[in-house]
């Protein structure tokens, strides 16, 4: 029984079990690779989307859950890559290997979406969950302030 | 059952194949590649219609496009931008105008020159920069000086009249100036290229490029929209999936596989028992994920020398093993007689060591997608691995073939740190698609990844300082006890030093310390680990117990950490200068209730850096937490400014978990941790300001990607020490450990 939904304001439809995680749908099925897979388990963020505007990890997140809802990954934040985040994080040469960044943008667009001007404190308390080998942690605060400023 | 694999065969080929590979990587110590003839014969043959390629490094389009071949590989360190803009500053490129692409492994042409890995195309120990240095300049002038002979000829006049900018040649007299790329359109590369010696180049005054902060990461705006392409996301016309439960050590065998159940799984097409794990082949990662975690495997670990190793009791073990009379102790570095010293000695100081295993953690699990010809005699991979050659041979090893017929297609990586020098992927991505004879594309799931680490080997050191009847240091003794790397990661060059490990060893010789009786040794243990370079090699741990071990001294003589440094660096004064700066960046004498202040210093590849952590210790759970961590630096000329901040913040984030919550334990020789639930590395809250001073000198570039690392662990232990009074002696120094410290 094929799952519906729109993904990047696009519909799409897909043959696969209700329990299929949204991730290997989004990576393989529909080859929207800019989303990560880190962990499978919810434990690093790299695989953060949006759905119906809340971030959610999509190794957790099943099809049968999404069926009718708007997903967007890092391809459909912005169709000109010029989200303020995407903008700061270059100003802020934020990303090193890069593999957790486009998990760690969608979680920070969850954040100004819904507050505009988050406290260091709101923006670690947000960000926890997503982890950066890398050690860019410091970048990811500078940036998700500078597009707050609007900078 | 006769696609099973003997068991050993992979691993025994890998090794001798390997070592060829370096071997004939080490004799290759030339510039030769950039200077060829034979090279631009072929070259010249093709530039009329696509642009003039003028040495083996720089295309130039007839469109003005400069195409600079980046040899090492991208893991976030930079050397995509930091390569080309190196060659490009020479040649005078216009920057917005240069196409960075890799270059395929071939150490004939793109060798390094580095001291340690003289000739080897390798992206590791921080090489990359000080390696490409001088034959990168070579290149770039070399095909500048090319585009200028051409239009001296071409215009009749003097070369010596002629200069060049932002891509064009330039002759002032005649107000005349063209561009690379028309100079393209009619230049002809002469059968022998000019040579160019050191003296040629440009000085650091007239860099235009080089040291500048407005210049970003070409890779960075490609890592922002998902566009940025790592061996996980490759897909290939008819592949097919595989997960793999991997073996729990080397030499397991799986003796019982549940294959039947397994099939039953919707999209399940096979299940494969080989040496190295059980594969599930599939339609859909899905269904291999599915599958591998409905694998019910019995292994027979009885021919396995891990089996047995458990790292508490192991620890017991090798501090025995410090102290046996019979054990074989290799020399590491010495000078004057410590053993002399020490016995003359007024006042003798001693304590142990220790630290775990640790995981790499790179956030893109180990994957690969191999397509092996229908006859098996050659293969395509599409991978991000640190070493291309040394993929290239251990592949053909598996598969009976030779390197050349081991095509690689390189990807980003999401993440080294060394554990991608092992291609165990491509490997194992390889002997699955000869096997199906289609394209297989594998990804290991995280619980694998961790279940195949090859970790940095865990350590026992035992110590003793000696200090005459002034209190001034006459004799030093560091002995080491653990599994050897370059045994297992570096065979040939093990075997061609008589067993010593490069790896293993770094940070235990303290070239920048004057202590006139020094004496570090080695006892080699071999417990079938498969340990490995890890971000910072040796000297992550070797410096945590050298500069730990120097402020016990410092407490016994009752004198001043920062002052003492400096007094043993007194004919160094680079050393010197880090020392003091991170002392005055950080005010390190001013008293900060219920904090400690800590200081290190690391001399590592080169790189002089000194560190100081802020802590406080939570004496409740023993947990503890760094406010401020200040370092400086002196790596000589700097490429990019701006990311060598980025690596040192990089690096200190990486050493903060290292010291603090990174252990990968073993039992009955299996790794016992699973996912990031029990193998705990840094989050966003864990992280203190960091404060970073970078003291820019004329001298060459050394590497960046791993400074930051040694001074972290020592740090922290002794601002522990000054707060507390208790010495923690075991990394990671985990709130557990504190706590029992503090008693």
């Amino acid at each position: 029984m094929p799952v519906g939904f729109t993904i990047n304001g696009k519909t799409a439809s897909v043959d696969v079990d209700n329990d299929t995680p949204l991730l290997w749908v989004v990576r393989e099925h529909l080859k929207l690779t800019g989303t990560k897979f880190g962990c499978g388990s919810g434990l690093c963020g790299a695989c953060t989307v949006h759905v119906d505007g809340k971030a959610v990890r999509s190794c957790q997140t099943t099809m049968g859950a999404v069926a009718g809802k708007a997903v967007t990954t890092i391809e459909g934040l912005s169709p000109t890559s010029s989200h303020p985040l995407q903008k700061a994080w270059v100003a802020e040469q934020v990303p090193q290997c890069g593999y957790c960044q486009s998990g760690q943008i969608m979680q920070a667009a969850e954040l100004l979406a819904k507050n505009k001007k988050p406290t260091r404190d709101q923006i670690v308390a947000h960000m926890d969950g997503n982890i950066c080998r890398c050690g860019t942690y410091p970048r990811i605060v500078r940036a998700i302030e500078r597009a707050a400023r609007g900078a | 059952m006769n696609e099973h694999i003997k068991q050993g065969s992979l691993q025994e080929s890998s090794l001798t194949i390997s070592r060829r590979s370096f071997m004939q990587g080490a004799g290759g110590l030339t510039f030769a590649f950039a200077l060829s003839g034979t090279l631009l014969g072929r070259a010249s043959d093709a530039f009329a219609a696509e642009g003039a390629k003028l040495n083996a490094w720089v295309t130039i389009g007839t469109d003005d496009t400069v195409t600079i071949l980046c040899p090492t590989s991208e893991m976030g360190q930079g050397v995509l931008t930091a390569l080309p803009m190196i060659l490009a500053e020479e040649l005078d490129a216009d920057w917005s105008k240069v196409k960075q692409e890799f270059a395929p492994g071939d150490p004939k042409l793109y060798g390094g020159a580095h001291k340690m890995f003289p000739g080897a195309q390798v992206t590791l120990a921080s090489v990359s920069v000080p390696a490409y240095w001088i034959p990168l300049r070579l290149a770039g002038a070399q095909a500048r000086r090319v585009l200028i002979d051409n239009v001296a000829g071409e215009w009749k006049v003097p070369a010596g009249e002629l200069t060049t900018d932002k891509s064009k040649v330039i002759h002032a007299k005649s107000k005349r100036s063209i561009s690379y790329g028309d100079v393209a359109k009619f230049a002809k590369v002469p059968a022998e290229l000019p040579t160019i010696a050191e003296s040629d180049l440009k000085k650091r005054a007239d860099f235009k490029l080089i040291g500048r902060n407005d210049i970003g990461r070409v890779d960075v705006p490609s890592k922002v929209n998902g566009t940025a392409k790592y061996g996980i996301d490759v897909q290939v016309p008819g592949m097919v999936y595989a997960s793999l439960l991997h073996a729990p050590m080397d030499g397991a065998k799986a003796e019982s596989v549940n294959t039947d159940e397994v099939m039953k799984i919707k999209g399940v097409t096979r299940v494969i028992p080989l040496p190295f794990g059980v594969a599930v082949i599939g339609d859909t990662v899905e269904a291999t994920r599915l599958g591998r975690f409905a694998l019910k495997v019995k292994w027979d670990n009885s021919a396995s020398k891990a089996a047995p190793f458990d790292s508490e009791k192991a620890f017991a073990e090798y501090a025995r093993k410090a102290k046996d009379p019979a054990a074989e102790v290799k020399e590491a570095f010495k000078t004057g007689e410590a053993e002399k010293a020490l016995a003359g000695a007024k006042r003798i100081l001693a304590a142990t060591y220790s630290s775990e295993h640790t995981y790499h953690a790179q956030m893109e699990p180990m994957n690969a997608v191999a397509k092996v010809a229908d006859d098996g005699q050659s293969v395509e991979l599409w991978v991000g691995t640190q070493v291309q050659p040394l993929a290239a041979a251990v592949v053909a090893g598996a598969l009976k073939i030779t390197p050349d017929k081991v095509k690689i297609n390189l990807q980003l990586l999401g993440g080294g740190f060394g554990r991608r020098i092992w291609p165990d992927a491509p490997v194992q991505a390889a002997v699955l698609s000869n096997i199906l004879k289609k394209p297989v594309k594998l990804m290991l799931t995280r619980e694998d990844d961790i279940a195949a680490a090859r970790p940095r080997p865990m350590t026992y050191h035992s110590l003793q300082a000696g200090l005459d009847e002034t209190g001034n240091l006459v004799g030093w003794h560091h002995r080491l006890v653990a599994e050897n790397v370059d045994a297992v990661a570096a065979p040939p060059r093990f075997q061609a030093t008589g067993g010593r490990d490069y790896i293993g060893w770094v940070g235990m010789n303290q070239d920048f310390y004057d202590i006139p009786n020094f004496k570090a040794d080695a006892i080699r243990e071999q417990r079938g680990m498969r340990v490995h370079a890890w971000r910072g090699i040796g000297a992550g741990y070797n410096k945590f117990v050298t500069e730990s071990f120097l402020d016990e001294i410092v407490a016994a003589k009752g004198a001043d950490p920062v002052a003492m440094r400096l007094e043993l660096t007194t004919n160094h004064p680079r050393a010197q200068a880090v020392i003091k700066a991170v002392a005055e960046m950080s005010d390190f004498k001013k008293k900060r209730p219920g904090r400690g202040m800590g200081i290190a210093f690391s001399d590592y590849h080169d790189t002089l850096t000194a560190g100081v952590a802020e802590v406080s210790v939570d004496k409740a759970t023993g947990k503890i937490k760094v406010h401020n961590y200040w370092i400086a630096i002196d790596g000589g000329l700097i490429i990019q400014p701006d990311n060598v901040n980025a690596q040192l913040e990089s690096a200190i984030v990486y050493a903060l978990s290292g010291a603090l919550t990174e252990e990968l334990t073993m039992k009955d020789g299996a790794v016992q941790q699973s996912n990031f639930n029990d193998y705990h590395v840094m989050r966003m809250s864990d992280i203190p300001p960091i404060h970073m001073k970078v003291i820019v000198t004329d001298n060459p570039p050394t590497g960046m990607g791993e400074v930051g690392i040694p001074c972290v662990a020592p740090a922290i232990g002794n601002a522990v020490a000054q707060l507390t009074g208790k010495r923690v002696r075991h990394l990671p120094m985990s709130a557990e450990r504190v706590k029992k410290a503090l008693g």
